[in-house]
């Protein structure tokens, strides 16, 4: 049970201490984007694409401007008058608008947009819209979008289906090639589609002010803020003519609301041409056919290996299906894991060969695990490939490959600079936890016994806190050596602190939480900082671009708060008390060095006796300001802008440290496969982490939990599916399947704690966890369940009318 | 479209109001009754962040249209808390990381308070089916089940000292 928040204690890091956001939460007294009231507000409705390519011929929309309630009609040709295309992260000349201007490319794309005194009016009034539409051929897959010479072009004038391709080789795979004993492939490998589909979905609300040419717009965005840039660009404003403001509450993000923004320019765009504040709340079947998804991926990896299981190298080669339009931060999901493509594994020598490919599919983004979740399932599905080839264990394999406790900090054949971790006392104890000989034996006899069980295992490096540099590895060393460039680097933060004059401290983190308990985590460090009880520490998450100090790379994303977003605050902190001291060493008649904090109170080290309240000193910095010590100014606060030193550019070879601290996951797993239905039932599941420090072990609990629900989802139910003609089939969830209580599996946790050295606390990012193992693990299970038949595991989710097929295929060969 | 009058009673306090006969109930108790509270998530029934109990069943509002709830009694998440103290069901959310970003938390609470007034010791699978209706994309439902658990032991701890 969690501690109370009223006790004082010497440490609040570290302790399962209860949730501060939860008794409005509870209560029903959040405040979410829909909560907002603004005076005169109207409301949007989108029409959207039937097609998944087609030619817009013509909008006839006098119907439903002249139904009464509608105030106006947006469509692309003025979206393109009053908006400029997104600035991308890709030299392609792609055209991305917020609305489709001539050409739909996806089904879902918005095509019009009715503004009306109410949203069920502003529906009416989209149906009452004709469009004609001149349907085109459409491409899904984007091995087909590149390789076919048959496939349809999406973009004329980019001339191709690549946005982005990039051959990135770390050490010389040749000579590993040339010294392997074998070499070992995966064949072709197909990860879906899917997405968190937090239950809140996408919502804005936006402004004009006519006198001052300026933009003010509400919505669940949750960064990164590099996004305010990128939509001043579209709306052809500078940056002080835009305000965002983000509410306390959002209702899950889990990555997918940082793609929001092109709906915030859009309804940018309708308050600028009715004159009137407009909101929108997307709907359900808006957000699952059009918001955003994780990147689906097809690839071939390969492997140069030694007969005693010694991996020397490995190739991969990548298509990345980005959708209609590379939207930006795609193709970051090809990169976002530059510094840790090697995972957890020693080898020297890789290649990747890689696509971002653009296809009549909904668009891609950030999706909890991001770039990460397919990167593993390929390499995992691998390592078990060479494992089965030279007959060794699954475990033995990797334990054998792992790069080992005595080597950190290490820096990866890509650049990645791993912090801290012992890979294999990580490995080691999630197969104790699952007594992984036993289970064996267990599999053994239920072979025996005519039934289908299978055990995985996967490892992942977890990597937190991007360097945004990371996305402009997608440049040629050539680009980017160009004259005028100005280099991306960093990850910074900002945590500000100050005293009132009452002694109670007050924080603010621009780290846009989404229920991951920030203003919890941040109180217990500040408490601790300034010896305070936690209920005395205010934290006010609620953002604003024009009264926050802030970044670009703000936000809540990359699992960064725990990274960045603890390490600004808790410096902040300690810049406060330094002041705290300074202020109390006359009083005391003591040097600040002999002074410390706790129970609200300064005291004198080694006679706790001599003290005098926290409260005395904000009472001297506030309402005597004037009698101060020398050289000190008023008040009491600190503002912290926190980066890290290795946040820097890629190096002439494609090297980048693109993460700042990088966590370690180690999965088994152990599944029963029904043959009569194929269904998949998961037996057990075990997932250790090393987070670093843990500054709330139950909030800690709860991000692993979520994320391995959400990994398992992906591996087994979810799937954003498309039929030949590019319809869309998963638009309600009735069609797509979000897993409930009853599929949840059980999980046992474990942890190892490696502190970061590069994080003030030692603290490590832990909001994406098994989402990037759950697949892995899920697909090794599997494969090693159904190896007896000889059916290999090659694609996701492997729901039961899969395996079933795969099943009756096997059976009709005479295998099974 | 013609309005309806609407007079029914919300948390105990009557409240009357107009709405189009296609008014959802989720709708009509967020702009006109003005209770936040209630969650939209899905608005086609399968997400079950906007369940209230109507005359004491546990309804989803985005199914039901407000003239439908005419003459009745609703209870939302806002009723749960009683005096500014956190009912006992809430208490054990709090206690045991039931939520997360908060968002489906409603709907679990009413669907959970309605469990826990016909069973007063469900088990953890009578508890999985109970909640099989709300989907919740942060917690991965572990705490959820253990929150409702553990309010079922407060509730009959405080059963057996009355
Ligand atoms: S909003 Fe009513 S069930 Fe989802
Ligand atoms: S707590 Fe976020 S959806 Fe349940």
């Amino acid at each position: 049970m969690a501690a109370t928040t009223t006790e004082t204690a010497q440490r609040w890091v570290g302790r399962s201490v209860k949730r501060v956001e939860d008794p409005r939460l509870l209560t029903g007294r959040g405040t979410y984007v829909d909560d907002l009231h603004l005076a005169n507000l109207h409301q949007a409705a989108i029409l959207r694409s039937p097609h998944a390519h087609a030619r817009i011929r013509g909008i006839d929309a006098s119907k439903a401007e002249a139904l009464p309630g509608v105030v106006g009609v947006v469509r692309g040709k003025q979206v393109a008058e009053l908006s400029e295309a997104f600035p991308l992260g890709v030299a392609a000349p792609v055209r991305y608008y917020s609305c489709a201007v001539g050409k739909v490319l996806f089904v879902g794309e918005p095509v019009a947009v009715v503004v009306a005194k109410d949203r069920y009016t502003a529906e009416d009034a989209c149906d009452l819209i004709e469009v004609d539409y001149e349907p085109l051929p459409c491409v899904l897959d984007p091995e087909k979008a590149v390789e076919d010479p048959t496939a349809p072009i999406l973009h004329e004038n980019v001339g191709s289906n690549v946005a982005n391709h990039r051959v990135l080789h770390y050490g010389d795979t040749d000579k590993a090639w040339a010294e392997a004993d074998l070499i070992v492939k995966t064949g072709r490998l197909v990860f879906p589609k899917y997405g968190s589909t937090p239950v809140e979905g996408y919502a804005a609300a936006a402004q004009w002010d006519p006198l001052n040419q300026a933009y003010t717009i509400w919505s669940n965005f949750h960064g990164p803020f590099i996004m305010h840039p990128v939509m001043c660009r579209a709306l052809g404003v500078t940056e002080d003519r835009l305000r965002f403001i983000v509410p306390p509450d959002i209702g899950g993000g889990f990555g997918i609301k940082s793609s929001v923004y092109p709906y915030m320019t859009l309804m940018a765009i309708c308050a600028r041409v009715t004159g009137l504040p407009v909101k929108w709340i997307e709907d359900r079947r808006e957000h699952l056919v059009a918001s955003s998804s994780g990147t689906d991926r097809v690839s071939y990896l390969e492997a140069a290996v030694k007969k005693d299981g010694t991996i020397l190298g490995v190739r991969m080669k990548i298509y990345d299906n980005c959708g209609g339009y590379i939207r930006t931060p795609e193709p970051a999901c090809l990169y976002r894991a530059t510094g840790n493509y090697s995972g957890a594994y020693l080898f020297q020598n890789l290649k990747m060969d890689q696509y971002a490919v653009m296809t009549n599919k909904s668009l891609t983004g950030p999706n909890r695990g991001y770039g990460c979740q397919q990167l593993y399932f390929g390499l995992e599905r691998l390592v078990d490939q060479v494992a089965y080839d030279l007959g060794m264990d699954v475990a033995e394999v990797r334990l054998k490959n792992l790069i080992p406790a005595g080597a950190f900090p290490y820096t990866t054949p890509s650049g990645g600079i791993y912090d801290s971790g012992d890979y294999s006392k990580s490995v080691r104890l999630a197969l104790d936890m699952a007594k992984y000989d036993e289970l064996r034996k267990r599999q053994t006899a239920a072979r025996a016994s005519g039934k289908l069980y299978g055990i995985g295992v996967a490892t992942a490096v977890d990597p937190s806190v991007t360097n945004m540099a990371y996305i402009t590895v997608a440049w040629t060393p050539e680009e980017r050596a160009r004259k005028g460039y100005l280099p991306k680097a960093g990850s910074s933060e900002t945590g500000s602190v100050r005293i009132d004059p009452s002694g109670k401290a007050f924080c603010m983190v621009n780290t846009t939480p989404e229920g991951q308990g920030h203003e919890t985590a941040v109180s217990q460090i500040v408490a601790d900082e300034l010896g305070m009880a936690i209920g005395d520490v205010h934290v006010i998450t609620e953002f604003d671009t024009f009264t926050r100090t802030w970044s670009i790379t703000s936000g809540s994303y990359s699992s960064r708060f725990a990274s960045v977003g603890a390490s600004a605050v808790a410096t902040a902190a300690r810049r406060v008390k330094e002041k705290v001291l300074k202020i109390a060493a006359p009083m005391l008649e003591v040097n600040p060095q002999d002074l410390d904090v706790r129970d609200s109170k300064v005291f004198v080290k080694g006679s706790p006796e001599r003290s005098v309240p926290i409260r005395r000193i904000a009472g001297q910095a506030h309402w005597s300001a004037t009698l101060l010590p020398e050289g000190l100014e008023p008040g009491l606060q600190a503002t912290c802008m926190f980066n890290f030193p290795n946040a820097k550019p890629p190096d002439e070879k494609d090297r980048v440290d693109s993460s700042q601290t990088y966590g370690f996951i180690a999965e088994v797993m152990g599944v029963e496969i029904d043959p009569a239905t194929g269904e998949v039932r998961i037996d057990k599941y075990v997932t250790v982490h090393d987070v670093g420090t843990l500054i709330n072990p139950m909030i800690v609990e709860g991000q692993v939990m979520g994320g391995a629900l959400h990994g398992v989802a992906g591996a087994l139910y979810e799937e954003m599916a498309y039929d030949e003609s590019g319809q869309f089939l998963a638009a309600s969830f009735m069609d797509y399947l979000c897993p409930t209580a009853m599929e949840a599996p059980p999980i046992e946790i474990g942890h190892v704690v490696s502190p970061s050295p590069f994080t003030v606390l030692g603290s490590k990012g832990c909001g994406e966890s098994s989402t990037m193992t759950a697949p892995a693990v899920v697909a090794n299970a599997i494969a090693d369940a159904l190896r007896p038949l000889n059916i290999a595991v090659r694609e996701l989710p492997m729901t039961p009318n899969k395996v079933w097929k795969l099943l009756q295929e096997q059976k009709a060969k005479g295998v099974a | 479209m013609s309005m309806h009058s609407i007079s029914l009673t919300i948390n105990g306090k009557k409240f009357e109001g107009q709405a189009e006969a296609r008014k959802l109930l989720s709708d009509f108790i967020r702009e006109d009754i003005g209770l936040t509270g209630t969650h939209v998530g899905c608005e086609h029934g399968m997400c079950g962040a906007c369940t209230v109990f109507i005359d004491g069943v546990g309804v989803r509002s985005c199914l039901t249209f407000a003239v439908q709830a005419d003459g009745t009694s609703i209870e939302t998440v806002e009723s749960l808390a009683k005096d500014g103290k956190l009912s006992p069901l809430q208490e054990a959310f709090w206690e045991n990381h039931g939520l997360q970003c908060g968002f489906c938390t409603p709907g679990m609470l009413i669907c959970a308070e309605e469990l826990l007034r016909e069973n007063k010791n469900p088990t953890e699978q009578e508890v999985r089916l109970a909640i099989s209706g709300n989907l919740c994309r942060c917690t991965g439902y572990h705490h959820i089940v253990l929150s409702i658990l553990a309010a079922a032991k407060k509730l009959q701890g405080a059963a057996q000292a009355a």
